[in-house]
């Protein structure tokens, strides 16, 4: 077992080491040096220290977990369809709905603060899952790989998000020149969690640590007792290991699309909601794009469980914190991006490795313990048990 | 070798009827001719009487059909490289960053060297990306979804860290985008038909001016054919040879047939002898030089500069086109000139983007008399709906949102996809993974 749990955290760490040798390359040859860059990156990522005698604050602290809130919620949505070998490409899409439909008809009730909160989610929650709906049911029912639907719906979902917005929620006045929808009023707004970084006596400037991370908690949480304590879970996770045979004992498997395309929207509708409840409280063209993908990169590196995505989103996240302090030094900051390119890339390779090496382990063992075990009849040749001692 | 070619060469090309040996081919293959000639001359005479209706000139115009031919072409070279790989049994979904790659590579080797050095360039790029996909789902067998995914991410990382090292010191470069290429790729016209020279000699330009006359039908192929054959970048001709020369490749060399045995029974090509490893990777690294020549289309000849986000997702309509067209050369071809044209009508006139609907009104309602005299009612009815809906939005508004075309090639794709996946056929072993001396 902790074998096991030592293979888990090898591949990760592998995929890191692989990645901060191929940025060091990449440094080296834009003449810059890679330990220096990685010590700035870490005293701005982990203390907001821009200059050695900056004084230490919680700011970046702040700043990685408001970026880590959306890739949790982004990764969970892909990570669902992931255990069920379905793969949600169109996160991005569904987001984009949720977000400018959610914006607009936030704007245009007024309700007490709690429902009109709860009122935005909803929206966004059953936009997410319909968008996200139409993949699952064009699988079932027309024979469409969700790979290409929902790559398609990506484009579609954004491009009417577009005229969403253009057509019915522009916000009226001549200075709105960014075509942004109607501002939320302030019951729609999600309170932050600042009074809670104040009573832990941290300073974190004027950044707002947002209060959506705890919703982001509590889904993690449903992820893993839906997945782990239900009946639902067991099916799903049954038919991602093999689908025949989860049909062949009465799980029907065009069910299991549909219902997991809707859950894996449903949070997917839930991504652009700390960034559109937490900081703009509105939709424009502006609107933080590309989150789908980031999903993919945290899912495959917290290979879908929950803590291993909270770590994989923090990563994520400080790497794109800590790298706003290059540009003062010079360095572009744009070598974090090929950390993120190669860092998936290397911990996709690493986690089949590992698996085929257990798979070696496995058949290996076997194979020993048949040799011993055919030893008492042929007569016991002295190597086998030898092996055997090796421990596995 | 031989039995190879031999025993497959019969049945998995066609994937027809059984029984149809070599001598149904090319009956087989005219009948496909003649239908779709027929349907090009449909088309043709639509595009013609809803151009006289709506006074729309740019529905067929030449300068609708060169935009139309320049933007089709990085579509139908990445869906080229889909093609390959898919054929060989490996889903790319990151020709997205193949293509980025060949942008950007086009671009500098357009500017450092020359245009034709950005063009080698641009196909090295995405032959690496290809090469590195390959790697991935090759050897060590890694997802090809997931993989394809991030050498999405990898290419558009790749290209904005190389940008800011090699072009932040460049006059008009910067992190987004690279200096200007200076030098263009030469254009050819042809002579005597559109006005091109003929050994110095000028010729007349019979097209050109058969256009300026508006007669229905004539002015409108004469439009069409001197838009494709005036003012025609070099590398949109060896873009365009390519597709039958792929058709060529795949579907008439022992190469061919191999590498597509791959994608259709690994294992059986396996023990027949066909190098599985070596023709996934030969074929993945081709689809990623493909999908590099389209990006270093954009670059060098589409813009004359790299800018950051210049594919907006044309790797991905690429894999729509090939699927649109049934994994095969033939049709990804007629895929991406559909996008291409779209595109272009969309940039040249806004307001002819509307005279499409009456196009695809009058179109839809053809097809749902060919249907009702084939006794299929439900398609039928189905079409004369989709008719009459077309016709309801032509008539009941003035204009098409401009959002509404820039995702009608992603709608296309999934309305063929839903109403023709029982006719598509893809590889059989696409998107498997595969491991020598495991079955």
């Amino acid at each position: 077992m902790l074998r096991r749990g030592l293979l888990l955290l090898a591949a990760p760490l592998l995929a890191l080491a692989v990645a901060l040798v191929i940025s060091s390359i990449a440094l080296l040859l834009s003449h810059h040096s890679p330990l220096s860059t990685y010590s700035k990156m870490v005293s701005y990522g982990v203390c907001s220290k821009a200059f050695p005698d900056a004084p230490c604050t919680a700011e970046s602290m702040v700043s990685i977990l408001d970026r880590a809130v959306p890739y949790f919620l982004s990764a969970l949505a892909v990570a669902i369809g992931f255990r069920m070998a379905l793969f949600n490409i169109g996160v991005g899409g569904q987001y984009h709905m949720a977000a400018v439909l959610a914006a607009g008809l936030g704007a245009a009730v007024s309700l007490p603060a709690p429902l009109h909160v709860a009122f935005i989610l909803a929206v966004a929650v059953v936009t997410g899952a319909m968008w996200a709906g139409i993949a699952g049911l064009l699988k079932v029912t027309r024979g469409v790989s969700e790979v290409i639907s929902t790559i398609m719906l990506n484009f579609i979902g954004g491009g009417l998000s577009t005229y969403l917005l253009v057509t019915f929620f522009k916000a009226g006045g001549s200075d709105n020149l960014s075509g942004a929808s109607k501002t939320l009023p302030t019951s729609a707004w999600f309170p932050s969690l600042n009074p809670l970084l104040k009573a832990l006596g941290l300073t974190a400037g004027d950044t707002d640590l947002y209060g959506f991370a705890i919703v982001a908690i509590v889904v993690g949480i449903g992820y893993s007792i839906l997945l782990q304590r239900t009946r639902f879970g067991f099916d799903l996770r049954a038919s991602g290991v093999n689908p025949w045979a989860a049909q062949a004992s009465g799980v029907a498997q065009k069910g299991m699309v549909v219902k997991t395309m809707l859950i894996s929207g449903a949070i997917a509708g839930l991504v652009g909601m700390p960034h559109l409840l937490g900081f703009a409280h509105k939709y424009s063209n502006d609107f933080p794009a590309g989150l789908g993908f980031t999903g993919i990169t945290v899912a495959l590196l917290g290979r879908n469980r929950p803590i291993g995505m909270v770590l994989g989103a923090i990563l994520i996240g400080f790497l794109e914190r800590s790298a706003q302090v290059l540009d003062l030094n010079g360095i572009p900051k744009e070598i974090v991006v090929i950390m993120q390119g190669t860092i998936v890339l290397s911990v996709v390779v690493a986690y089949e490795v590992v698996r085929r090496a257990e798979v070696a382990a496995a058949e290996r063992a076997v194979r020993r313990r048949l040799d011993s075990d055919d030893g008492p009849d042929a007569g016991p040749p002295p190597e086998p048990q030898a092996s055997a001692a090796v421990p596995v | 070798m031989s039995t190879v070619t031999s025993t497959s060469g019969s049945g998995a090309p066609a994937a027809g009827r059984p029984g149809t040996g070599r001598r149904g081919l090319p009956a087989r293959l005219s009948g496909r001719f003649s239908g779709t000639l027929l349907l090009v001359a449909a088309v043709l005479v639509l595009l013609s009487f809803v151009r006289v209706i709506t006074g729309q000139e740019d529905i067929t115009s030449s300068g609708t059909m060169g935009a139309a031919l320049r933007l089709a072409i990085p579509i139908g070279m990445a869906g080229l490289g889909g093609l390959f790989a898919e054929r060989a049994g490996v889903v790319n979904i990151g020709l997205e960053g193949m293509m980025i790659l060949g942008t950007w590579f086009g671009a500098w080797g357009g500017f450092q060297f020359g245009p034709w050095w950005g063009v080698l360039a641009g196909i090295a790029g995405g032959a690496l990306g290809g090469l590195l996909h390959a790697v991935a789902t090759v050897t060590f067998g890694v997802d090809h979804i997931v993989s394809g995914v991030a050498i999405n991410i990898l290419g558009a990382g790749v290209a904005r860290y190389l940008s800011v090292i090699a072009y932040a010191h460049t006059p008009g470069g910067g992190a987004t985008q690279s200096p200007e290429i200076k030098r263009d790729i030469q254009t050819v016209t042809l002579p005597v038909l559109s006005g091109g020279t003929f050994f110095g000699w000028h010729s007349p330009d019979p097209l050109g001016s058969l256009e300026r006359h508006r007669w229905f039908l004539v002015s409108d192929l004469a439009g069409i054919l001197h838009g494709l054959t005036a003012g025609v970048s070099l590398l949109a001709v060896v873009a365009v040879l390519l597709i039958p020369a792929s058709y060529f490749l795949l579907w008439r060399t022992a190469l061919g047939l191999r590498l597509r045995s791959v994608g259709e029974n690994p294992v059986s090509a396996e023990s027949l002898g066909v190098p599985v490893y070596r023709m996934k990777y030969l074929a993945v690294i081709i689809s990623g030089g493909l999908a590099g020549l389209g990006g270093a289309f954009l670059s060098i000849v589409g813009s004359s500069i790299y800018r950051e986000g210049q594919t907006g997702g044309q790797g991905f309509i690429g894999l729509a086109a090939m699927i649109f067209g049934n994994w095969r050369p033939g049709g990804l071809a007629a895929g991406a000139a559909l996008f291409g044209y779209a595109d272009a009508l969309q940039l040249r006139e806004q307001s002819a983007v509307h005279a499409l609907l009456l196009f695809t009104a009058l179109l839809l309602a053809l097809l749902a008399v060919r249907s009702a005299v084939r006794r299929a009612i439900r398609s039928a009815v189905f079409s004369a709906v989709a008719a009459a809906a077309f016709a309801i939005w032509f008539f009941g508004s003035d204009a098409v949102p401009p959002e509404f075309v820039s995702f009608t090639p992603h709608i296309v794709t999934l309305l063929v996809l839903s109403l023709a996946a029982q006719r598509l056929r893809m590889p059989a072993a696409d998107g498997q993974p595969y491991r020598k001396g495991q079955q």
